[in-house]
């Protein structure tokens, strides 16, 4: 026996050969340096250097890796190099992004942008500013204010609704109905949002007349996309809570209705509310339902019950679709893309609000 | 305070599956009553027959009559929230409300169920179940702390003392300790020695030591297969069930020749 060990342990040794720890740079380094020179031969620009350098720097590393370390290890630092370059790409598109909205959204951006409207700014002014004969005037204050009320009245009629369907899936729901229901859902979380906006628009025209737009016809729309949002976030919530819990409660004796409301609902209520927030960053950059459901409008109106409303999408498309200035469209341009900017501010808040709600809401554990 | 439970002839399905058949018992009240028998011989499901917590689960029924004190538990027009409120239960895993307070929680069974209460009055209700669940001494200097940093021994008797404190007629505990180290487990033994005097317990256990340390009476459940109904075998005082069993099958489940 402990001969036979011992032959064992001298046969497979624990121990191998490894490469450097500092391989990794010293490879990258030189791979880039290959890289640039291929890209050089192909004619030089930037992708071309980062997509050449990335396989050479694949195929150097697994070839060292496999000669020095063995094939297990070349595998994995194979593997290796591709997560991390698939996390780069599904990166660029986003830094793009956040680039150039920041890039060419700061010009206008400001306090300034913020405070005004667009009521009585007309293409004589923008011609003016680009002259230098007169300032550049003219923000976003519609569209933001239509924005919010929109979204908040959105989330008013989302909210409740949502989350009392997913209690019924999750707490009462059994059988055939709860199944339909399910589907249902399932099947509105796939609405393109212009079938959803053009459902509201003729819902609207057939209670109120044809033509009717108004911020509360916009919130119809958006809620018609937010619901289903709502009830598979909650659903998945309210599914998590254990079911020990609800048992305890109903060994002491608590009604159903009274154990969902005061042990379910607050177990579940983090992550409600967090799914919540991001169902609201959702449907906040919706344009196409709004376009045919608030319309436009330059001027700031307040209430959503009458007349058009704008809201920063809205105000988006037609800043960048329709120049005030046929001849000077670049101040058009500019107020697109800082209201482009406010726009995914507000969303990125959203994302971060929903995260401090997670944690603020979230069980404490106590140690 | 304490009542009696007379259980005749019930069969307990899940769906189509007779889960626990003709079942006919008593237990006593003031003492002790502990169920023994393999994994999956209808134990736990029957002990939750007698709170009505078994029809939670979708799809499950039950035949026959449970009488407490009398009154049939399975009556047309009985309401299974107030039988709960008088048949407390206290479970295998530990589980307090994560979102209260150690003190919210002891009081859990009254303030969700809306009863109004003064302060005076409510810290009483703690101190008196705390105390009862024998967790005061720990628990009293971190009453607002959150239940779930407690450890796992600690929390057991949280819900304990959460199930003492609506002060029900009959407290049932299935598997209350095989969750906990030995010491915890002694703690809750010693608890469960000092409630009896009060309450009327049953208690589903695996731990044949246990078993003969804590009850008064012991039944013994049993199954003939996979896809059988549980029954109960035999049910006597737990020195004769250990000692001098009637049924060979109990004898050999309490000696280890199992099977």
């Amino acid at each position: 026996m402990t001969v036979d060990t011992a032959a064992r342990t001298e046969s497979t040794p624990l121990t191998h050969r490894q490469l450097p720890r500092r391989i990794v740079p010293v490879v990258l380094a030189v791979s880039i340096a290959a890289g640039a020179g291929l890209a050089a031969l192909v004619g030089f620009s930037l992708p071309a250097l980062a997509i050449l350098s990335a396989v050479v720097f694949t195929v150097a590393i697994t070839t060292v890796s496999g000669v020095v370390e063995g094939r297990r290890k070349a595998v994995d630092r194979l593997v290796t190099t591709l997560v991390y370059s698939a996390f780069a790409v599904a990166l660029v598109p986003l830094i793009s992004v956040v680039w150039s909205v920041l890039d060419n959204g700061l010009v206008r951006f400001g306090a300034d942008f913020l405070n005004t409207s667009m009521r009585n700014v007309t293409g004589l002014h923008d011609q003016e500013a680009v002259e230098g004969i007169g300032p550049y005037i003219g923000g976003a204050y519609h569209a933001l204010l239509g924005t919010f009320l929109i979204t908040a009245l959105a989330t008013a009629i989302s909210v409740p609704v949502g989350l009392m369907t997913s209690i019924y899936l999750v707490e009462y729901g059994r059988g055939k109905l709860a199944k339909a229901i399910r589907f249902f859902v399932d099947v509105m979380t796939g609405i393109p949002s212009i079938v959803a906006g053009l459902f509201a628009a003729s819902l609207f025209a057939v209670l109120f007349g044809v033509g009717t737009r108004n911020g509360f016809a916009g919130a119809v729309a958006l809620s018609v996309l937010m619901i289903p949002v709502v009830v598979r976030s909650s659903e998945e919530m309210l599914r998590i809570v254990p079911n020990e819990l609800r048992e305890a409660a109903y060994a002491l004796g608590v009604p159903k209705w009274r154990t969902i409301v005061k042990v379910v609902l607050p177990t579940a209520v983090s992550g409600i509310a967090s799914g919540v927030t991001l169902a609201i960053a959702r449907v906040v950059g919706e344009t196409a339902p709004l376009i045919v459901t608030a319309g436009f409008t330059s001027s700031i109106n307040s209430n959503p019950f009458s007349d058009w409303m704008m809201s920063l999408p809205a105000y988006v498309y037609s800043s960048a679709m329709r120049p005030l200035s046929g001849s000077e469209p670049q101040p058009s341009f500019d107020r697109a893309w800082a209201a482009a900017l406010t726009l995914v501010i507000i969303v990125m808040a959203l994302n971060l609000i929903a995260r401090l709600i997670a944690r603020i809401f979230a069980p404490k554990t106590g140690r | 305070m304490s009542k009696r439970i007379d259980v005749s002839d019930l069969n307990v399905y899940y769906g189509d599956f007779l889960a626990v058949e003709g079942v006919t018992m008593a237990v006593e009240a003031r003492s002790v009553t502990a169920f023994i028998g393999p994994s999956g011989c209808g134990k736990s499901t029957f002990i939750r027959t007698l709170n009505r917590l078994h029809e939670v689960v979708p799809g499950t029924r039950v035949e026959g009559k449970v009488l407490l004190d009398g009154q049939d538990l399975y009556g047309p027009a009985v309401d299974p929230v107030v039988v709960r409120r008088q048949i407390g239960m206290v479970f295998q895993r530990p589980n307090p409300f994560p979102t209260m307070s150690l003190r919210d929680n002891v009081l859990a069974g009254i303030k969700l169920n809306n009863s109004r209460m003064r302060k005076s009055e409510a810290d009483d209700v703690v101190e008196r179940s705390l105390r009862g669940a024998n967790l005061w001494n720990e628990a009293k200097d971190r009453l607002d702390t959150p239940g779930s940093g407690l450890s796992g021994g600690q929390q057991q008797r949280l819900c304990i003392a959460r199930a003492i404190a609506v002060e029900p007629d009959v407290l049932l505990m299935d598997e209350p300790c095989s969750a906990l180290d030995p010491i915890s487990t002694l703690a809750i033994e010693d608890l469960i020695a000092e409630l009896k005097e009060n309450y009327t317990i049953v208690i589903v256990t695996h731990n044949m030591q246990q078993a003969a340390r804590v009850s008064d009476r012991t039944a013994f459940f049993n199954i003939a297969g996979t896809g059988q109904p549980g029954k109960l075998i035999e049910m006597d005082d737990t020195t004769k069930i250990f000692t001098n069993p009637g049924e060979k099958a109990t004898e050999d489940y309490v000696s280890g020749r199992f099977g």
